[in-house]
């Protein structure tokens, strides 16, 4: 009787051992592929999620997600200026490249900044409405126009077109959003841009 | 001091569900018997009170009265109003009577010693009082009716978070928590305002618990002190004793007497069992803590009618003559309450604001008391312990014996020196309340805590500065859509087809998919790049 339950008992061990090792070696395999699949897809989002979103041009395309294109198909990616030290560290990592400073001939590192627009100098021309790459400023033909604060992105892509140069460039510490943009995440969401 | 646990198992019942686990700790020496000489004295009103009325930065400040006015005793000055968490108020209120000679920033002894927005008063001596008036009877009041006119006091947590009580307990829905815990474990080194409070007022604390209880219908209320208090514990035994008329409505538990017992998340560990959920508030898991200090406020408010214009600070160190507790009115200068307690300039290396181990060395003298001051010290060169140098860490693991938030700070320490933001959050860099105890115990004198906190700020700012562009992809993609929508329906009505309703949910840009479709509209690229020309065009200018 003794040797049965034995004979039994190791082969039951033996099984489930056998079991535990096949669903470890499953998950590894299931991890490994996601791994690879999320790398793959989302190149161009990795890099354009470690740009600042400015989208000020000034490297040279029309916003941060060509240029996240761009980088993705080879192009240096030390041509952002707002993005900071910081941008140009995470892409290097991202990218597996030697850290190079800033281009120079994209412009200079600066401190953030927002639009302040002189208004009573404002003579309602709405070129500057026309320039900002995030709709932040409102106004209509021939009235005052404003730089709604928390939407600026300090790409001073206003500031030149404006005929009666009444735009500043204020340095501004950044605003946090959960307290300065009620809509935020009302709008976030419906757009289906996740965080 | 078993003699006094057995006393109060027998009074108010050993309850098995507490589990008065604790976990880490250190214990210091206490230096409290020294302002707990004397009893609590009422300061004098100081000539000029400043009286702050909030950050001007973090909400808006509605300002009530105006340069040159006089204004009474418990008159309201003004209100400010949060946004921060959902939208709270806090009005302010004179504490005598006096005219307004200006309203200024002035810095504040609060955690961040910041500039606040103030209101300048200069008392006129009579101390002429508005009519205020009381509500003993609060159970007629309502919990709703309770709370506005503890929100109408100003009432803030006096233990030294200041959130707005109203608020708090607002919070906790109309079903109620488990628990209610009134907080007099004070377990910083130096402090003893609320030690002082309860050894002489015990009664009105008990009473503004009740209240609290009932506003916030909570099904137990319990009261944590340490058990090397015994005049305190006794004073709160005979007050609860005289209120028991109402059944079993408070309980008293002794909790073992080391530093950081008294913090938030410990306490409520070490009394209930139940683990805060970090990032979530108390209340969400069921329980509401309040300080003594809030506590005997929440009284006066109700059943006085009076608004918080005065709070309980200790001033003490031994650079000082008499030190004891005042109950101070709000906007009186540090260095007026320094010389009341006879300070020998002499010996006084530096001054401490909060307790000696989370407090800051207060910058400025001329700072004024808030609501939030619990503790000022004046602090000799022998109080000081000298700054050691920095050694290597040994590996000793007496930080990780002595954190109550059960990490492991030399772990967290190499990361952060590191920056490995992954492991950080892994090893719970956020459950780090800055008690400092790692601090006191490191053989090799590493400055953890100030790691920590500067590793916490920079992971706060990168999480802001990814939720902010973010947003700027989100508006910047909904412009194209919409310069392309307008486009779309010039055309159409150029050729004088019926307007089509524009179909938003197939057209609406999506990051994550389609990606392409956002580069191929082309109207938009070629504004944005009409527009980089011009600023390239200026900046080539600039260059010659
Ligand atoms: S330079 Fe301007 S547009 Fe280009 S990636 Fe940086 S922020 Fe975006
Ligand atoms: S470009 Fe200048 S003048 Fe024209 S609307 Fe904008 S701010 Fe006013
Ligand atoms: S107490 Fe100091 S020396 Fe010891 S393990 Fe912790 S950090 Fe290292
Ligand atoms: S400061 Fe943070 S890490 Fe150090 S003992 Fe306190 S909770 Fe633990």
């Amino acid at each position: 009787m003794l040797p049965l339950i034995s004979h039994w008992l190791t082969q039951l061990i033996i099984g489930a051992g056998l079991l535990l090792i096949c669903v470890y070696a499953l998950q590894k395999i299931y991890q490994y592929v996601h791994q690879q699949l999320g790398i793959q897809k989302s190149l161009v989002t990795r890099i354009n999620r470690a740009l600042p979103q400015t989208q000020c041009g000034q490297c040279g395309h029309p916003g941060c997600l060509p240029y996240a294109r761009a980088i993705s198909l080879g192009e240096a990616s030390n041509k952002c200026p707002p993005g900071g030290l910081e941008t140009i560290l995470e892409l290097a990592e991202l990218l597996n490249e030697p850290v190079r400073g800033l281009d120079p001939a994209h412009g200079q590192f600066r401190d953030f900044s927002v639009a302040v627009i002189r208004e009573d100098e404002c003579i309602g021309c709405t070129k500057c409405i026309q320039a900002c790459p995030v709709d932040a400023i409102l106004g209509g033909p021939k009235l005052m126009h404003t730089v709604i604060e928390s939407e600026c992105t300090g790409c001073d892509l206003c500031v030149e077109p404006c005929p009666v140069d009444c735009i500043d460039m204020a340095n501004h510490i950044a605003p946090s959003l959960s307290q300065t943009t009620p809509l935020y995440f009302a709008t976030h969401n419906s757009l289906g841009v996740s965080t | 001091m078993s003699a006094l646990k057995q006393f109060a198992a027998k009074y108010f019942g050993e309850d098995p569900v507490f589990a008065r686990r604790t976990f880490g700790g250190i214990q210091p020496p206490t230096f409290k018997e020294h302002s707990l000489r004397s009893r609590i004295m009422s300061s004098p009103i100081p000539p000029q009170l400043t009286i702050p009325i909030g950050p001007g930065n973090s909400g808006e400040i509605s300002l009530l009265v105006g340069i040159g006015e006089r204004v009474l005793k418990y008159q309201k000055l003004a209100v400010m109003t949060f946004y921060a968490e959902g939208r709270s108020e806090v009005p302010v209120h004179a504490p005598t009577s006096g005219v307004i000679i200006s309203i200024e920033d002035s810095v504040v002894a609060d955690h961040s010693q910041q500039q606040q927005r103030c209101i300048t008063l200069a008392s006129d001596g009579h101390d002429e009082a508005k009519k205020i008036e009381g509500q003993p009877d609060y159970v007629r009041l309502g919990s709703a009716g309770i709370v506005s006119k503890i929100r109408d006091a100003g009432i803030i947590g006096m233990g030294g978070a200041g959130f707005p009580t109203a608020d708090k307990l607002a919070g906790c829905g109309d079903a109620g928590p488990e628990f209610l815990i009134i907080n007099a474990a004070e377990c910083e080194p130096y402090i003893t305002a609320d030690e002082a409070l309860l050894r002489e007022r015990a009664d009105s604390v008990v009473m503004g618990a009740k209240i609290l209880k009932q506003a916030s219908a909570a099904r137990r209320c319990i009261f944590a002190i340490e058990d090397t208090k015994p005049d305190a514990i006794a004073a709160l035994q005979q007050a609860l004793k005289e209120q028991l008329s109402i059944a079993a409505f408070c309980e008293l538990v002794l909790i073992p007497s080391k530093y950081p017992a008294g913090s938030e998340r410990q306490l409520i560990q070490c009394v209930t069992g139940i683990e805060v959920t970090t990032g979530l508030h108390p209340t969400e898991n069921g329980v509401l803590m309040h300080n003594v200090g809030t506590a005997y406020a929440v009284y006066e408010a109700i059943v006085n009618g009076k608004p918080c214009i005065s709070r309980f600070t200790t001033l003490c160190g031994q650079a000082l003559k008499t030190p004891k507790n005042f109950e101070v009115l709000i906007g009186t200068a540090t260095d007026y309450l320094f010389e009341l307690c006879g300070i020998e300039p002499t010996n006084k290396q530096k001054s401490i604001l909060g307790g000696s181990l989370m407090g800051n060395e207060l910058t400025s003298d001329k700072a004024v008391i808030c609501k939030t001051t619990n503790c000022l010290i004046a602090a000799s060169a022998n109080e000081i312990p000298a700054s050691a140098p920095e050694k290597a860490c040994i590996r000793c693991g007496f930080c990780a014996d002595a954190c109550p938030s059960r990490l492991l700070p030399q772990q967290l320490l190499a990361f952060s020196r590191t920056s490995d933001t992954t492991q950080l959050l892994e090893h719970g860099l956020f459950d780090c309340i800055d008690c400092g105890a790692c601090d006191y115990v490191c053989p090799s004198h590493i400055p953890l805590v100030s790691t920590f906190k500067e590793s916490k700020t920079l992971i706060e700012n990168h999480e802001q500065s990814l939720l902010r562009s973010d947003y700027w992809q989100h508006r910047f993609q909904f412009r194209q859509y919409r310069i392309k929508k307008e486009k779309d329906q010039v055309l159409s009505r150029k050729k004088e087809v019926p307007e089509q309703p524009v179909q938003i949910a197939e057209q609406a840009p999506n990051t994550q998919n389609n990606e392409a479709d956002i580069i191929s509209k082309e109207q938009a690229s070629r504004d944005i790049a009409a527009a980089v020309a011009r600023v390239k065009a200026r900046r080539d200018e600039k260059n010659k």
